[in-house]
């Protein structure tokens, strides 16, 4: 469902040169598109979509660099706020 | 960027912008989009010039456009970006920038010094031992 909800997102606003559906979860997204500009809107996009807020500390490259490391990040976030 | 504000409103501009920055690009509604745009290319070039890893977190608001009284910008660091730029050796940053309706550009020069060499900003230089080098980078967005 997460994961699902993701690639919709990242198909929306990343402005991949590739669809979504062909990418796995390790894909590079910057390999396939994904430039700094995008990477901002897929990341207010995220926010948006799972009421969370991404830390400074995961303001990097890697954070957005895939399917899996997103969705990494977003379970880490929607736990800590279950958790607060 | 048209695209992106109007998406995204506030938080994508507050997101990326310091209060400083915001303030001077929504002086002029009809030009605000190319503004912001050529800042965003200017964090983009100068950012690029830490040559940052993929592990490097970067807040973009610790990277800055001054808008001079003469009219020309310099880059002011703030936070994570002092501590990359002294890691690089970065010693100052030049930063030239331009932006149309639809097109802005930015180019930032970086001069790195060997250790120990004062910098504009706090600290000294931690990193290269190398002689004394220029690194250009530039970045070009859509406004």
């Amino acid at each position: 469902m997460r994961n699902e909800r993701i690639r919709a997102i990242v198909g929306e606003h990343g402005r991949l040169a590739v669809a979504v559906s062909q990418l796995n979860d390790d894909a590079s997204l910057y390999q396939a598109g994904l430039t700094s500009h995008a990477s901002v809107n897929l990341m207010l996009a995220i926010e948006e979509a799972f009421g969370i807020e991404f830390p400074e500390r995961m303001l990097r490259r890697r954070t957005f660099e895939s399917i899996a490391s997103i969705d990494a990040a977003v379970r880490e976030l929607t736990q800590l706020d279950f958790a607060a | 960027m048209t695209a992106s504000i109007a998406r995204f409103g506030a938080r994508y501009t507050e997101r990326l912008f310091t209060a400083g920055e915001r303030a001077y690009c929504d002086a002029d509604v009809t030009r605000a989009p190319e503004r912001y745009a050529a800042r965003f290319a200017a964090k983009e070039a100068t950012l690029k010039a830490f040559r940052p890893m993929p592990h490097d977190a970067v807040d973009p608001r610790s990277i800055e456009v001054r808008q001079l009284p003469e009219g020309a910008c310099d880059i002011v660091l703030h936070d994570g970006a002092i501590a990359l730029a002294r890691r690089s050796g970065i010693v100052e940053l030049s930063l030239s920038m331009s932006h149309e309706q639809e097109y802005a550009t930015a180019t930032v020069v970086a001069c790195v010094a060997p250790l120990g060499a004062t910098t504009r900003w706090p600290g000294p230089v931690n990193g290269t031992e190398s002689v004394e080098e220029t690194r250009s980078t530039s970045t070009s967005w859509d406004a």
